[in-house]
């Protein structure tokens, strides 16, 4: 038993104990349950096994903190009627809107962040980190963390793009199916339902091989893939909202078609469709990292996440961790995304299970 | 029961003929292609008569529908035409590649769908708690990640730091099928976990919803325990979406194998569809496409027959 263990042990029952003692009944169940656990994970992994689990709680502590911190900050800064609704949200909110923010400032500042040029090649290929390169140098010599750097403006700027068009295009047609109603909203709800009745990949993979592979190409591909989704809730939103009195009195009172759209029916559907835009946008970031890792993405040079996996692979093979890091870059993307998404969704609809 | 055959004989139907129009555009698409298909395959360097000589071959003299129909006649036949690059039969090509990919998706299906129903009415009854945020989080950060990171995760800690699996899921003739298994283990473990956490998310919603009905809290109150409310009384009403569910998940499978396919050197059909993109052969991305969205729409119809099937006011309409 080495003293790592023994303090391990000592803190986790000591901090339960304390927990149990303050009467904090989930604290409790967390700690001990984590203590059980160890034992398990002790006996088979040893003490690398304990050490991981020290290094992962002290992950999720630093990030608890951050986003508390974040929270705070945000709470400060805020008009007072934001505040408000910040109070309200949850830490993992605070987490993905802290994630979201890092990513911006990466994309948007990523020639002053980055020590190097995205196409640059400054070393051998796949060159071990030392103090110069942060993490080492790609296949071709390239450092890995200026790429990653770029890769924030390139992957999720492109996403953004097509996200912001697929929006566009399915907004516009849901509120146009809404409003005129008739053939139109016919011929539009069938062409959705055929573009959804088909795999998103597989049709992206269709229309690449066909116009090939550029830029133009995968945002307006993407974007008429995603756009059903949102033809569908703009749609059934602004349906519901149509019906209403208060549309009918502006009617009367003679305001045009623009200010309906504008002033009454946007107003009274914002939180569903910005929800729906975070969703969307997980999709589409999603679908092009896929593409991008079939190597029919964003081309090379310009640096991009998904295709830097496919680059780098051969390194996992020799249990070289860094390749995953601009996967791990989308995951951590998408699930600060979702984790907002879901706050939004919950607020929203003022749901509470039970 | 001839209602019900015939509100099955509606959504067949309308199955149908989503896959025709599916199909139409599946063929041309590739009728999109600025200028001629056979000049952009052999590229601005052919001769004339090498032109002239594939565009024969390839029937393009012929007007657009009638290949349409002589193709889609093939395609019901199983004859998909000839592969522009290597000549190869295109049915020759998929056949053996479309049983692996069947293979694989079967074998993630079979463990996912037992666990994510399981695991769904636990974290369901257990709403709430720190648990059930926990599992939420995890499921969340699995479903958020491209399935590729999954794979090479896997990979990095199963097969390179404690070599457990083989990294690449490649098959030889003659393997056992224990030896299939093992090999094709962490292809499918990454479809698992994707797939699971979908489930998972979508049983806990669809269980949550019925408990929220009178007749729940009629069988609470009358003291029922609760383990007996869910497998007695929640469960039954369950089914509908949770088939729903799976059906919508299994579909979702076929996107994922492609991804799956291509880390894992996995000889399937999303292999070769990514392939024959990237060389721009026409013949095998139509069937290949042909072939994943009709098995799309077909998991699709089945989520909708089974949503009817086992709700009793869908079976016995008014």
């Amino acid at each position: 038993m080495s003293t790592f263990v023994i303090g391990y042990y000592a803190l986790l029952i000591a901090a339960s104990c304390l927990a149990a003692y303050f009467n904090k009944r989930t604290v409790f169940m967390l700690i001990f349950s984590l203590t059980l656990v160890s034992f398990v994970l002790g006996i088979v992994g040893g003490v690398w096994a304990l050490q991981m689990v020290t290094g992962f709680s002290a992950a999720l502590a630093l990030a608890a903190g951050t986003s508390y911190a974040f929270r705070e900050f945000l709470i400060i800064i805020a008009s007072k009627n934001l505040a408000k609704e910040l109070r309200t949200a949850p830490l993992t909110a605070a987490f993905g809107m802290f994630v979201i923010f890092t990513y911006a400032i990466a994309g948007i500042f990523a020639p002053a962040i980055a020590p190097y040029g995205e196409a640059e090649i400054v070393s051998s290929a796949f060159a071990p980190p030392d103090e110069n390169l942060l993490l080492g140098a790609d296949q071709l010599g390239r450092d890995m963390f200026s790429r990653i750097i770029f890769g924030a403006r390139n992957t999720v700027g492109l996403a953004l793009l097509a996200t912001i068009l697929a929006f566009l295009m399915g907004a516009a047609a849901g509120l146009l199916a809404a409003t005129r109603g008739g053939i139109l909203d016919q011929f539009l709800g069938r062409t959705a339902d055929v573009i959804m009745s088909v795999p998103s990949l597989i049709f992206a993979l269709l229309m690449l091989s066909i116009f090939g592979t550029n830029l133009l190409v995968i945002v307006v591909v993407v974007a008429v893939i995603y756009s059903p989704r949102v033809f569908r809730l703009t749609r059934a939103v602004a349906g519901n909202v149509v019906v209403m009195d208060y549309i009918e009195a502006a009617k009367l009172r003679g305001e045009g078609n623009w200010y309906l759209i504008r002033r009454e029916i946007l107003p009274n559907s914002t939180a569903p469709l910005i929800a729906e835009f975070g969703l969307e946008f997980c999709f589409v970031f999603l679908l092009i990292a896929g593409l991008s890792f079939l190597g029919l993405g964003i081309q090379p040079p310009t640096a991009d996440w998904g295709s830097m996996v496919r680059e780098n692979a051969t390194l996992i093979s020799f249990g070289d961790m860094t390749p995953l890091i601009p996967a791990a870059a989308i995951a951590l993307l998408t699930v600060a995304v979702n984790f907002v998404v879901d706050w939004m969704l919950f607020r929203s609809s003022g749901l509470k299970e039970q | 029961m001839g209602d019900i055959a015939r509100l099955v004989a509606k959504r067949l139907g309308l199955g149908l003929l989503t896959l025709l129009v599916v199909s139409v555009l599946i063929f041309f698409a590739v009728e999109l292609l600025p200028g001629d298909i056979a000049q952009a395959v052999l590229g601005q360097g052919a001769t004339e008569e090498n032109v002239a000589a594939l565009r024969e071959r390839m029937g393009l003299n012929k007007p657009a529908p009638v290949r349409y129909f002589e193709w889609l006649g093939g395609a019901v036949t199983g004859d998909f035409g000839v592969s522009l690059i290597s000549g190869e039969k295109v049915t020759t090509a998929i056949t053996g590649r479309f049983v692996n990919t069947l293979f694989l998706a079967t074998y993630a299906a079979v463990i996912a769908v037992p666990l994510a129903i399981i695991l769904g009415v636990i974290v369901a009854l257990l709403r709430n708690t720190i648990f059930d945020r926990v599992a939420n989080v995890m499921t969340l950060t699995s479903i958020s990640s491209p399935e590729f990171f999954l794979g090479y995760i896997l990979i990095l800690f199963l097969a390179v730091k404690n070599p457990y699996f083989p990294a690449l899921a490649s098959l030889s003739e003659g393997m056992s099928f224990g030896e299939i298994l093992h090999r094709t283990f962490l292809p499918a473990l990454t479809l698992v976990l994707v797939v699971t956490a979908h489930m998972m998310r979508m049983t806990r919603a669809a269980i949550i919803n019925l408990l929220a009905s009178p007749y729940i809290e009629m069988a609470r109150l009358k003291g029922t325990p609760p383990w007996k409310v869910i497998v007695k009384h929640a469960l039954p009403n369950a089914w509908a979406p949770i088939i729903n569910v799976v059906a919508l998940n299994i579909a979702y499978l076929i996107t994922g194998v492609v991804l799956v396919e291509v880390v894992f050197v996995y000889p399937g059909i999303g292999q070769l569809l990514v392939d024959a993109v990237s060389k721009r052969d026409f013949p095998i991305v139509q069937a290949c496409c042909l072939i994943f969205a009709a098995t799309f729409i077909l998991l699709n119809l089945a989520a909708d027959v089974g949503a009817i099937l086992t709700n009793p006011r869908l079976r016995h309409p008014k």
